[in-house]
């Protein structure tokens, strides 16, 4: 666990990067996170990351199929978003834990 | 009479109806427990079927052997739980009346919920092994098959059983060298996670596996749709992957009476605490094995080793007593690696799966992440001890809570 300045707040992140306290997480925060991983946030970034700030909060498990259900946004425009590896680049700027799973 | 009433009569609703009967009076309670099917699957055997090792009749009872005198057993459908008014409906329409709940519904494949799986190719040249179904044509396709392109694809986590796509791949590479047709048969494993298993040490010696049995593993693969008449799967990505032979973990979603009751997440899994095993939003709940959102393996060995906890749990709540009793999302699984040996891991919510021995610190006579013959024989015997010891409710000398002692940090 490492301390790092983003967007001026001091916060606790974990060895790859993802926020420890999810409650540290503002919108000024997700832009310099996303900065790093070279994504530029629009309103529709947004959509998908309060959704998934939700879905965690929640407990649940999140899966591409299940975002692509969501009627947020479908798997598709979510790879244009988050290109590469969506989930866990969307997980990283929405400050939550990396989805790993129950294994 | 006050009542007790479990849902679902699989590994963890039996082994609950067991250890509640020797808790509570008869003269006091009355326990019933409700199952649509009348026939109990050891679903760890269904591995073994494909490669001829098993049949569908190695791996089935009737559930009423394991049912303890003094439980009322009824075979029905449910239509719904209605939770605030401590009802449970029937499919004809008979109503339950309950004090204590326990759903323990279990989960199951959804294979119609990936675009192109259950097609023209279902069960010809697409196949589960995670049914009964599934693994027996598997077992005849195999018999004739002249090798190709072996493709095993996880659709999503969670799923039942995270360690028994590897043992399958693992068991394909053994069986068809036996078979003298290794050259024809490209293995190949294709999985939602960033490599063999999500956690660190585990990822590490499972791959090494892979690559030593010269299987190739397609990481971060996120299915989107099985193109059947081109035979390949795609993913959302845009990566396709040719197949001549798919074997599919479709994904898994809870029982369709946990949406009919409004009581469910988006995959039908009921918000559970997991600690406690009561259900987040009603007292008098309780949820166990499988059905339950809690993050940690679907297994029979976590639902073991939550039903001590959910015993304990029970009781206090009924007593009028605090929970004395925490669940740690401790799992414990065999793994088959092939020629007669495995390996074996052991885990909680917070610790991955170390080296070491066990159950006995030092002694073993298990090996933790290390393959062995041993390990191999933990997972036969263990047929013996799920029919005769562990759906019976009666104790096992391993601790429900995960230990520490004999594992290598």
């Amino acid at each position: 666990m490492t301390t790092k300045t983003i967007a001026g707040v001091n916060i606790e992140v974990n060895e790859e990067g993802y926020m420890i306290d999810s409650g540290q997480w503002t919108e000024e925060v997700a832009k310099e996170i996303a900065k790093e991983e070279g994504i530029e946030l629009t309103d529709e970034h947004f959509k998908v990351l309060e959704y998934i700030r939700n879905k965690v909060a929640s407990g649940e498990t999140l899966t591409i199929r299940g975002i692509n259900k969501s009627g947020v946004v479908d798997a598709k425009t979510f790879y244009k978003l988050f290109p590469g590896a969506p989930l866990k680049k969307a997980t990283k700027i929405a400050g939550v834990r990396k989805p790993e799973s129950c294994i | 009479m006050k009542k007790l009433l479990i849902l679902g009569a699989g590994t963890a609703g039996t082994m609950m109806a067991n250890k509640m009967r020797k808790h509570l009076e008869r003269d006091e309670w009355e326990i019933t427990i409700v199952d649509q099917f009348k026939t109990h699957y050891y679903q760890p055997g269904f591995l073994f079927i494909p490669f001829g090792i098993y049949t569908k009749d190695d791996v089935i009872k009737p559930k009423s052997d394991f049912f303890p005198v003094g439980v009322n057993v009824i075979y029905s459908k449910i239509d719904k739980i209605q939770p605030e008014q401590n009802n449970v409906l029937l499919e004809d329409g008979v109503v339950l009346k309950y004090d204590y709940l326990i759903i323990a519904t279990g989960c199951k494949t959804a294979p119609e919920e990936v675009d192109g799986l259950k097609d023209k190719l279902w069960y010809k040249e697409i196949f589960d092994f995670y049914t009964v179904e599934g693994a027996s044509a598997l077992a005849d396709h195999f018999k004739t098959w002249k090798g190709g392109d072996l493709v095993v694809n996880i659709s999503e986590l969670p799923y039942k059983c995270p360690v028994a796509p590897l043992e399958f791949v693992f068991y394909a590479d053994a069986f068809f060298t036996e078979r003298g047709m290794r050259d024809k048969v490209n293995i190949t494993y294709v999985t939602p996670m960033p490599g063999a298993f999500t956690k660190p040490r585990a990822t590490k010696m499972l791959g090494e596996l892979l690559e030593e049995k010269n299987i190739k593993l397609i990481p971060d693969f996120a299915i989107m749709e099985v193109n059947n008449d081109e035979k390949k799967i795609v993913d959302y990505g845009g990566t396709e992957v040719p197949f001549d032979c798919l074997v599919t973990i479709p994904p898994n979603m809870g029982d369709e009476l946990i949406s009919r009751s409004g009581m469910g997440d988006d995959m039908n899994y009921v918000p559970t605490d997991k600690h406690t095993l009561q259900s987040e939003k009603y007292e008098n709940i309780f949820v166990i094995g499988d059905a339950a959102n809690i993050p940690t393996s679907k297994a029979g060995s976590v639902a073991h080793f939550a039903a001590d906890i959910l015993e304990e749990n029970l009781m206090c709540s009924i007593e009028g007593r605090p929970y004395t009793a925490s669940f740690d999302g401790h799992a414990n699984c065999y793994i088959e690696t092939g020629y007669g040996k495995g390996t074996l891991i052991d885990f909680n919510y917070d610790t991955e799966p170390l080296p070491g021995s066990f159950p006995f610190p030092g002694l073993g006579p298990f090996g933790l992440l290390k393959v062995s013959r041993m390990n191999h024989y933990g997972k036969v015997m263990f047929r013996w001890i799920y029919w005769h010891i562990l759906l019976k409710g009666k104790e096992l000398p391993i601790d429900s809570e995960m230990q520490m002692a004999g594992k290598k940090l």
